[in-house]
């Protein structure tokens, strides 16, 4: 697990948000970690170490908790997620490539982050957009969720390039 | 919006709303998930200035509006004029000059936009004749996050009838309906209302959930209808609390649709406003009220007790069903779960009555099913049509067959813990019980048609590796099993298959169906048996031959022009990455061997079926064969 790079008194104010806007109830456990999740874009250490605390519950529990839903993530994720669909109807419509090209545009490996933290690249089991596909989502925390469909794969390295600074329309 | 405190106000508010005048003319933006994607909103945008540039902004009479999912995403973005029905796809915000000044204003269709000539309205369109829309009725014809509109499209009849009946009642009319649950397993859904009603004594604790989990890919029926006529299933809900005697409800949404959670959410703080969610509901005696729980992203969280134990705030795991969760289900107490899609039907069979129901779909399997039909055909999109229906009519004539120059190879029906059926299986009729039988199943509607560019040995791994990262890891067989079998296939989608793989996987795929702990083990293999039932000649080409014959697997075909076929347009030659293709225009291209790196670019861009998958070692060798 991984420190944040904020200090700890900002850390802990922002954590005590978090706590503060949700009943110390176990059931919450759940959504208390999406809330950390969104605000730090991972789980720090001392987050699940207050939460365990707020909640009463022990340490392990939250973890496991932590290390089982796909959504919450013990290593911060980038500004912006790219997530590419995987979904049955973006398999058969070319998402394997839409994925190599954007590994390669991005400088990224599947399910990393870039290093100067601008962007992680996912695969996800389905955005719902079928009849789009092959389809993927660009994830801004602030500005909401953009989806992308019937994608090429230059039309998905374009997203990307038009973002850029000092590239042109492409 | 007060409160209102009576059934006699709701009626009352229901007049007043009817006596409204109506908008001569309204233009219906379709914002589903779809449209949206294909930049709904900037349409939507475009036809809002080009009413304001015509002093339209504020205008009653002619109004613009961006409602659920309209059903055909492929050709979206869709608007629709009413009350002509002239029916525009592929809308651009350049459009929104003429749609304005032609059809908003004068009430004269554009035709360029419409499909053709002869059908500018929707339900001339061979993707809606078919179809019978009940549950998505609303959705295209209503403001979601407007619950009068709702009303006004006969939104909280059914609960004003359910008020005024006792919960015995209730139930029985469900059950005499024969409603079954719309998620996948086809329970039915008056059994579970009945036995949760009776489960335990009175006053003790008793939730009834919905189920937003979709999580199948290839499936967004439920997607569309939380954010699309999200009352309709918050009505159904009420209903159902009131049925079973529960006090406290949840919805559990899919972490991968936060508009979904935001409409609910929205949905249900109107309901409060209006009354119809609290303490004493319309004023009476009944209280009941609704929280949203958003899910992690685990596809196992959709099974029931998964489910159950997410809510509670613990790692969404499965376990054993000894005692049924109507028994002790949520925190032990006993829980009554359905589809979103299932209570969006109650309120449907409460106000019309079960008889109603049972003249809709066909027997043992009433009422309408909303499929989402995607893949490599013509039109996808969202679909509802009676239970009962032929694959036949929702693949070839709803959704158009497959696309110009390719050949229909297999549907694939339920999600992951369905299968794939190939031609000869087009006629079954699509219900909960013949799919089964085929070795497939409904599911909870998601229908993913494939081509001869599709190869099953490729599909088969893919559920297999999706599986195999979603399994929970609780049991050994699921755990395990699938691991074992990726592995397999992943050998086998290479060209490193080993003789008798096939019936090794057959072995596995059996003792995991017999073995696993969940419903979602058990079906995990039916994608790997189905696709070994009806196309194990595939299967047997890869093992022996090392031959991908649909083109799919890299490495294992070689890609051959057929001279006759080739009209030397150039097509091919522009997709290969590899610069392995010459040829001039109009005349007969060459594929040069040693550049080729098999990634089947070519096959996909050639429409006139002349660029064929034949086998590595040489086109002699695979005649030979047999």
């Amino acid at each position: 697990m991984t420190k944040t790079h904020l200090s700890p008194l900002e850390t802990a104010a922002a954590l005590e948000n978090i706590l503060a806007s949700v009943p110390a109830e176990a059931r919450h456990l759940l959504a208390l970690l999406q809330k950390v999740q969104a605000r730090f874009r991972y789980l720090p250490e001392e987050a699940l170490e207050a939460v365990a605390a707020h909640l009463g519950l022990p340490l392990p529990r939250v973890f496991s908790t932590a290390a089982f839903y796909r959504a919450l993530s013990l290593s911060p994720k980038g500004e912006k997620i790219v997530k590419v669909c995987c979904g049955t109807a973006c398999h058969l419509r070319g998402a394997p490539a839409i994925i190599g090209a954007l590994e390669k545009e991005l400088e990224l490996d599947l399910g990393g982050t870039s290093p100067d933290g601008a962007y992680t690249l996912e695969s996800v089991n389905c955005l719902g957009a079928c009849a789009l596909a092959p389809v993927m989502s660009v994830d801004e925390a602030g500005a909401g969720q953009k989806t992308f469909g019937g994608l090429s794969p230059d039309s998905a390295k374009a997203v990307f390039a038009k973002a850029g600074p000092g590239e042109g329309e492409a | 919006m007060s409160r209102l405190n009576s059934l006699r106000e709701l009626a009352y508010h229901r007049g007043q709303l009817a006596a409204l005048p109506e908008a001569r003319r309204r233009l219906w933006v379709c914002g589903g998930t779809g449209c949206l994607a294909g930049g709904a909103l900037d349409v939507y945008r475009a036809l809002a200035q080009a009413a304001e540039s015509r002093g339209l902004g504020r205008s009653v009479e002619f109004k613009i509006d961006l409602s659920g999912c309209r059903g055909l995403c492929e050709k979206g973005p869709l608007v629709e004029v009413m009350p002509e029905g002239f029916f525009y796809q592929k809308v651009c915000p350049e459009d929104a000059e003429d749609i304005v000044g032609e059809s908003l204003l004068a009430g004269r269709p554009v035709a360029r936009l419409a499909a053709g000539p002869e059908t500018l309205r929707a339900d001339q369109l061979p993707f809606f004749l078919p179809q019978k829309r009940l549950i998505m009725a609303r959705l295209g014809r209503g403001r979601p996050d407007q619950l009068d509109d709702y009303l006004k499209a006969g939104g909280y009849l059914g609960l004003a009838k359910a008020l005024t009946l006792k919960p015995e009642d209730i139930c029985a009319e469900i059950s005499a309906s024969g409603l079954r649950g719309r998620g996948g397993g086809g329970f039915p859904a008056g059994r579970k209302w009945d036995s949760c009603r009776l489960a335990a004594g009175a006053g003790a604790a008793k939730y009834v959930l919905a189920n937003g989990d979709e999580g199948d890919p290839g499936a967004f029926m439920n997607r569309s209808l939380m954010e699309g006529d999200p009352q309709a299933i918050i009505e159904g809900m009420i209903i159902g609390a009131y049925a079973v005697g529960a006090t406290e409800g949840f919805i559990y949404v899919r972490h991968e649709y936060p508009l979904s959670v935001e409409r609910l959410g929205q949905a249900i703080a109107s309901a409060r406003e209006y009354g119809f969610l609290g303490e004493n509901i319309l004023g009476g005696a009944f209280s009941f009220d609704l929280e949203i729980v958003e899910g992690g992203g685990a596809f196992v969280c959709g099974e029931s007790t998964a489910l159950m134990n997410s809510i509670e705030g613990r790692e969404g795991t499965p376990r054993v069903k000894y005692i049924r969760s109507t028994e002790k289900g949520l925190w032990e107490r006993p829980t009554l779960l359905q589809n979103v899609e299932t209570w969006a039907n109650v309120p449907h069979i409460v106000a019309n009555g079960a008889k109603w129901f049972q003249s809709l779909g066909a027997p043992g399997n009433h009422g309408t099913k909303i499929f989402s039909l995607v893949g490599q055909l013509r039109r996808g999109g969202l679909v509802e049509i009676p239970l009962g229906s032929s694959l036949r009519q929702l693949v070839m004539e709803v959704g158009g067959g497959p696309r110009p120059g390719r050949r229909f190879k297999a549907v694939q029906t339920g999600g992951p813990s369905g299968g794939c059926l190939p031609e000869a299986c087009l006629d079954l009729e699509v219900d909960f019980d013949h799919l089964t039988e085929a070795g497939a199943m409904m599911g909870s509607g998601g229908l993913v048609v494939m081509d001869d560019l599709s190869c099953m040995v490729d599909v088969a791994r893919y559920f297999t590796d999706f599986l195999m990262g979603e399994s929970c890891g609780k049991c050994v067989p699921c755990r395990e099993g699938l691991l074992l079998m990726s592995r397999l296939l992943g050998d086998l989608c290479s060209g490193r298959g080993r003789r008798g793989d096939t019936e090794r996987l057959e072995g596995w795929a059996r003792l995991l169906s017999q073995s696993a702990l969940c419903g979602l083990g058990q079906s995990a293999a039916n994608p790997i048996l189905s696709t070994i039932r009806y196309f194990r000649e595939e299967y047997l080409e890869h093992e022996e031959e090392g031959f991908c014959r649909s083109g799919r697997c890299q490495g294992m075909y070689r890609p051959g022009i057929n001279d006759e076929a080739c009209v030397g347009c150039q097509a091919c030659l522009k997709a290969c990455p590899a610069g392995a293709i010459g040829g001039e225009a109009k005349k007969i291209h060459k594929i040069d061997d040693g550049k080729c790196i098999s990634c089947g670019a070519c096959l996909r861009a050639c429409r006139f079926q002349a660029v064929s998958a034949q086998r590595p070692g040489g086109p002699g060798k695979g005649g030979s064969h047999g």
